[in-house]
Order: C-alpha cells, then sequence, then structure tokens
C-alpha cells in the first residue's frame, strides 16, 4: 500500500465548517502522503475533532474540497466512505457495548462480505465460507492487538484501556486504506500510552497504512509524527515536521497564551 | 506480524476446505470443548450440552404429538405459531433495536392474505381458492414484509418513544380498516374462515395419515417453528444480526464503520413482517375462524411482552415467552377453583380475565426490575449455578 509515488493519500483543501455562525472549521488545508504519520494538534475546541467528522462524513462542511485516494468524498454518505477504506476511532469509546470483542471486530469487516439476507437466514455457501474467512482474518488482528484474553466478552465490561484496543482493532479490521485516531492514548497511564505507541507504529511500518493521529500528549505526537498540524480557533496555525513546529513562535502563543 | 494480509491467502484450509478440514479437525477424545477449527467454534449448537438439549427438545416436542390430548395440541401449535411472531418481533425491536407497537397490524395483513388466497372462490368474502400453504404461506409473508418495507422509513426518521408512537397509530389504522372491509374481513362480530391448510393435496385441517386433525397441525407447526427459528439464529450470527446490533447499540459509529443505516433499518422491519405475516396466517388454521378485532392493541403487548419475559434478543428466548404467554390463560382459568374469590364469569369483578390481563402488566414489570435479560436470563443463571456446583462463585 505505500508507494504510489508520493501521490497523497487524501486532500483536504480549504474546508469551512460553521454550526449556526459558530465557526468550527477555517479554511483548512494539509495532505496526507503514503504511509505517513500525520498528526494534528491544538487547544481544546480548535476543531481537531470536527476536521474528523468532515472526513468521516458525519459533518458536511459548507466550503472546500476532500479528497481521498484522487476521489471527491464529500457528497458521500459516511458507510460509503468507510466501505472506500477510511476507518476511524473515536475520542469516546463508540463501540457496540452488547457484543463481544468477536462481534465488533467482526463488524469491522462488514463490508467485505458480499452475501444477501437470504444467504444469511440459510447459512450456506458464500455465507458460510465468507464468514469463517472473516473469522481468520480478525483472528489475526486478536494477535496482534493481545486480545485473546477478552475474545468472548461484552465490550462493555472491558477495562477503558482495553475498550480502546478494541476500537482500534476494529478499524484496523475494515482493512483500512487510511486510519483516523482520535486520541487514543486520552486517559491512558504511561505504560498503555507506550504500548499504543508501539501499536501504532506497527500499523504505519509493518502495514504501512497512513495514520492522522489527534492527541494532546505533546511528547507522544512529537516523537511519533512525521508531520505535523496545529490548529488553534478551526484555522491552520502551522504545518511541518515536529521540529520546525516546536520552533514556531505562533505554535508557542497558541498553546502558552500570547503576550498581550 | 500478519494482521493486514488479506484472509483469502492467510487461511486458505479454514476457508476452501470447510468439509476436508472438519473431517481433520474431529474433536480428540474425552475434550468436547477443544476446538480446532473456527467451523467448530461458530456452528449454532458448539457445545454437547447445546446439541443435547436442541435434539432432546425437539424429540419431546415431537411424541408430544403422540401424547398429549387435542386440546392441548391444539393449544401448543397456536403456542409454535405465536413463537415465529415473537421471534419477528425480537428480530427489530432486540435485535435492531427498533421498537415497534405494530406487531399486530403486520399479523392482521399477514392473516387476511392467507386467507384472502386460499379461501372459498363462491364463499361470502373474498377467496381466490388457491389452498397450497406453499403458495400462500411465503404470499402472506411477503404482504407483510412490503407492509414493513412501506412503514420502515419512519424508522429512519424516528427513533425510541417516537417510533413507538407512530407504529401505534398503524394498529388503530389497520384495527379500521379491517373491520369496515366487510368483503375481505367478513366484518366486526361476524369473522372469516382462516386459511385452508393443504400440503401436495392433503388436507391437514381434517383427520389424516399423520393422525387426528389437532395433531397434523401440531406437526406442522412445530416444524415451521424450528425452520424460522434456525433461519432466525442463522441471521443473528451473520453480518445482518451484527449489523442491526451495530445500530441498535450506537448507530452512529455503525455508519462510520460501514453499516447502511436505511437499508438496514429497512431490511430489519422487512424481515421482522415477514415472520409476523407467516405467523398471522398460521395463527387461526388451528381454530379455523378469525375476527378482524383481533388484531388489536393487546396482541402488540403480547407479543412485545413475550419479549422481554422471554428474553430481549434471543431466539429461545421469544419461543420461550410465546409459550408462556400463550399457556398462561390456561393457568389463570385454574384459578376459580384454588381461589374462590376470583369468579370465572366475566360479569363478576374480580374475574380470571381480569387477572389475566393485570398479570401481563405485573410480569413485564417484574421481568424488567429483576431479570432484564427474561427467561433467557433465568437459565442461564440456573445453568451457571449448576456449572459451579457445589460452589457458589
Amino acid at each position: 500500500m505505500t508507494g504510489d509515488g508520493g501521490t497523497p493519500v487524501l486532500e483536504v483543501e480549504d474546508v469551512g465548517l460553521a454550526f449556526a455562525g459558530v465557526t468550527a472549521i477555517d479554511g483548512v488545508s494539509f495532505d496526507v502522503r503514503p504511509a505517513e504519520l500525520f498528526a494534528v494538534i491544538g487547544p481544546n475546541g480548535a476543531g481537531k475533532t470536527s476536521v474528523f467528522n468532515v472526513l468521516s462524513g458525519v459533518y458536511r462542511p459548507q466550503r472546500g474540497r476532500v479528497r481521498f485516494l484522487g476521489e471527491d468524498i464529500l457528497s458521500r454518505r459516511p458507510h460509503e466512505i468507510a466501505a472506500m477504506g477510511l476507518a476511524r476511532t473515536f475520542q469516546n469509546v463508540e463501540l457496540f457495548h452488547n457484543l463481544t470483542v468477536l462481534d465488533n471486530l467482526m463488524l469491522g469487516r462488514h463490508h467485505h462480505f458480499r452475501y444477501g439476507a437470504l444467504a444469511a437466514l440459510a447459512w450456506l455457501g458464500r455465507a458460510r465460507r465468507q464468514e469463517l474467512a472473516a473469522r481468520a482474518a480478525v483472528e489475526d488482528i486478536i494477535d496482534f492487538l493481545e486480545l485473546a484474553a477478552w475474545r468472548r466478552h461484552p465490550v462493555r465490561l472491558l477495562p477503558y484501556g482495553v475498550q480502546k484496543r478494541v476500537e482500534l482493532g476494529r478499524a484496523l479490521a475494515m482493512e483500512p486504506r487510511l486510519l483516523l485516531l482520535d486520541e487514543p492514548v486520552a486517559g491512558m497511564n504511561l505504560e498503555e500510552t507506550e504500548d499504543t505507541a508501539r501499536y501504532v507504529l506497527d500499523i504505519r511500518d509493518e502495514l504501512g497504512i497512513p495514520i492522522v493521529l489527534v492527541d494532546h500528549d505533546m511528547g507522544l505526537v512529537m516523537d511519533l509524527a512525521d508531520r505535523v498540524l496545529v490548529l488553534d480557533f478551526g484555522r491552520r496555525v502551522a504545518l511541518g515536521t515536529p521540529a520546525e513546529v516546536q520552533r514556531d513562535p505562533k505554535v508557542i502563543e497558541a498553546y502558552l497564551g500570547g503576550s498581550s | 506480524m500478519s494482521t493486514g494480509a488479506p484472509p483469502e491467502t492467510a487461511r486458505p484450509e479454514a476457508a476452501g476446505r470447510p468439509a476436508a478440514a472438519r473431517r481433520r479437525a474431529r474433536r480428540p477424545g474425552g475434550r468436547p470443548l477443544l476446538y480446532t477449527s473456527y467451523a467448530q467454534d461458530m456452528a449454532l449448537l458448539d457445545t454437547r450440552a447445546k446439541k443435547i438439549w436442541f435434539y432432546g427438545i425437539v424429540l419431546a416436542a415431537l411424541l408430544a404429538s403422540q401424547v398429549l390430548v387435542d386440546d392441548m395440541l391444539s393449544l401448543l401449535a397456536m403456542a409454535y405459531v405465536v413463537a415465529i411472531g415473537a421471534i419477528g418481533l425480537n428480530i427489530v425491536t432486540g435485535y435492531a433495536g427498533q421498537v415497534s407497537l405494530g406487531h399486530a397490524f403486520f399479523l392482521a395483513i399477514g392473516a387476511y392474505t392467507g386467507a384472502a388466497i386460499s379461501g372459498d372462490p363462491d364463499g361470502r368474502v373474498l377467496g381466490l381458492g388457491v389452498t397450497s400453504i406453499l403458495v400462500w404461506l411465503p404470499a402472506a409473508g411477503l404482504a407483510a414484509a412490503l407492509a414493513g418495507v412501506i412503514v420502515a422509513p419512519l424508522a429512519t426518521r424516528l427513533r425510541g418513544l417516537y417510533l413507538a408512537i407512530v407504529t401505534l397509530g398503524l394498529v388503530f389504522l389497520g384495527e379500521h380498516i379491517f373491520k369496515e372491509w366487510d368483503q375481505l374481513t367478513g366484518g366486526p362480530g361476524v369473522g372469516r374462515p382462516a386459511a385452508v391448510v393443504e400440503l401436495f393435496g392433503l388436507r391437514l385441517d381434517r383427520p389424516g395419515p399423520l393422525g387426528s386433525k389437532e395433531q397434523q397441525l401440531y406437526l406442522l407447526m412445530l416444524v415451521l417453528l424450528v425452520v424460522f427459528a434456525v433461519a432466525a439464529r442463522n441471521l443473528a450470527r451473520s453480518r445482518i444480526g451484527r449489523g442491526f446490533a451495530a445500530i441498535r447499540d450506537r448507530d452512529i459509529a455503525a455508519e462510520v464503520i460501514g453499516v447502511p443505516l436505511t437499508r438496514y433499518k429497512l431490511l430489519a422491519f422487512a424481515i421482522s413482517s415477514f415472520y409476523a405475516g407467516c405467523a398471522g396466517a398460521l395463527l387461526y388454521t388451528v381454530t379455523g375462524f378469525f375476527d378482524p378485532g383481533s388484531f388489536n392493541l393487546l396482541m402488540s403487548v403480547q407479543f412485545i411482552a413475550m419479549v422481554l419475559i422471554g428474553g430481549v434478543a434471543t431466539i429461545s428466548g421469544s419461543i420461550a415467552g410465546a409459550l408462556f404467554i400463550t399457556l398462561l390463560p390456561r393457568l389463570t382459568r385454574e384459578l376459580p377453583a384454588l381461589v374462590p374469590v376470583i369468579s370465572a364469569d366475566t360479569t363478576q369483578t374480580p374475574n380470571v380475565f381480569q387477572v389475566e390481563t393485570v398479570l401481563y402488566g405485573l410480569l413485564i414489570v417484574l421481568f424488567l426490575v429483576f431479570e432484564p435479560r427474561g427467561l433467557f436470563g433465568v437459565w442461564i443463571r440456573v445453568r451457571n449455578y449448576w456449572k459451579s456446583w457445589p460452589f457458589s462463585y
């Protein structure tokens, strides 16, 4: 999945989003390259999650363009964008609480199935074959994320850190072409944070999946990211490598407050 | 690390050659819970206990047709049909989370479609004279499913209580139409004959090779219930059932991971209504006659009670709930002999019918408070108790 010769996987051009006059995103542009770990940071309310919601089709911006794998996705429904290979996790865990870990991961593969209601009722032929193949694929993810101990547990009974991991697994089960991670280490202790960082790096390096990461953990972002986009009040403050961004006076002002 | 490998190449032997894999994957002797293939792990009857229970119950039900009196067989046959309807409601309400109070409406559509197709062409009410159950049963299901598809767009706009109220409106709408449409329904207080049950030229509603009318109908309903129940269980463990559950638990997330909301809500209503339509068409073949007033709010509430008492989002629970609610009146009829205060006479208070109605409400409340998983949950508790016996933890 790595080499399109550097053609961006995702291109965001001048996107503007407002809710009843309150501007959430104000003319933001960026692109994500193949196998890149791209981070979006900014103070609370800067519009980070809004950007994610635009990308996954939950919000529809008033202006701008978003191209994913070369196709305009702004007019598409969320499930269509998901089927194109855009997976995401949520800031507050959004799992299917009554279902087991296994079923949650299997749901990640929902759009990979090619059988209809009648085949499902009979559980014959295609339905059975595809379910078994999906199960094998999901077991690989269970291995990768070390979820085997919780396979049959309803996710609502699991500790928070594990739920976060199940959500990451559900996104991976989609076999995404681009992965959006919304605060993957929020509320985690140091050890869990380091585990997650390792998973994120593995996903990029071994699977070659480009990642857009939103987080408040500066240490994590600066360590992992190839490039960083800094937002404040819905506007782009800076874009560049972690080192460049850290030196940028506008970034320092946004985070530490102006000297006014 | 092999997470990204496509499944087709990752496990060819698990996916591609299930028959061979199954032969090789015989469980080592004495270890019934050791699974050596995903096919075993994903089987419906994945433990020996489940197999024994399932085949045992089916066998007992078959034997019952030879042992029980005809009166009891009719009651059980009706309970089996009702169970098909309850499974239908559980699909849309239990699995997909779309509360529907309009189940009686879909049963009515099935009942009248079946009766009209198989009815006497020269009779007092509408009839086409096609008596084969292979024709009218699917037709009744499809007619109801079509109605479900027409209603479903409401569910994409509304949720929770609002959807419940709108589907409630369906019941009143249907009740009115069916009461006024004399040519089809025979009108209130008069009614019309139910669908004629004929299979391969054999009339099952008359004494035949399989025994009396009651025995034959009982066996038919039993077979149909098993077929419908297994199909529903398959649906529940498929991508479709998982999609339903995803919509129930968190609809925005479901859409973002690729479950099309509108299409799945439509599908849930269509399949649920198909079950309801088939149940409706079969329901009155036992008694032979039905009145348009039957498809009222009470019927919808009874179905809700079956789902809640039996167990939300479980198929076996739906069946247990249906048996429970259908057999309950038979138990309450015995009350006057035991508790003289309760009268069998409807003109007196308190009478058995009032007790029955109160019991429905009381049972729903008690189950919701003490065992929200219903009879299914009670069964799980009993099972776990004996699994760990004599230790209580």
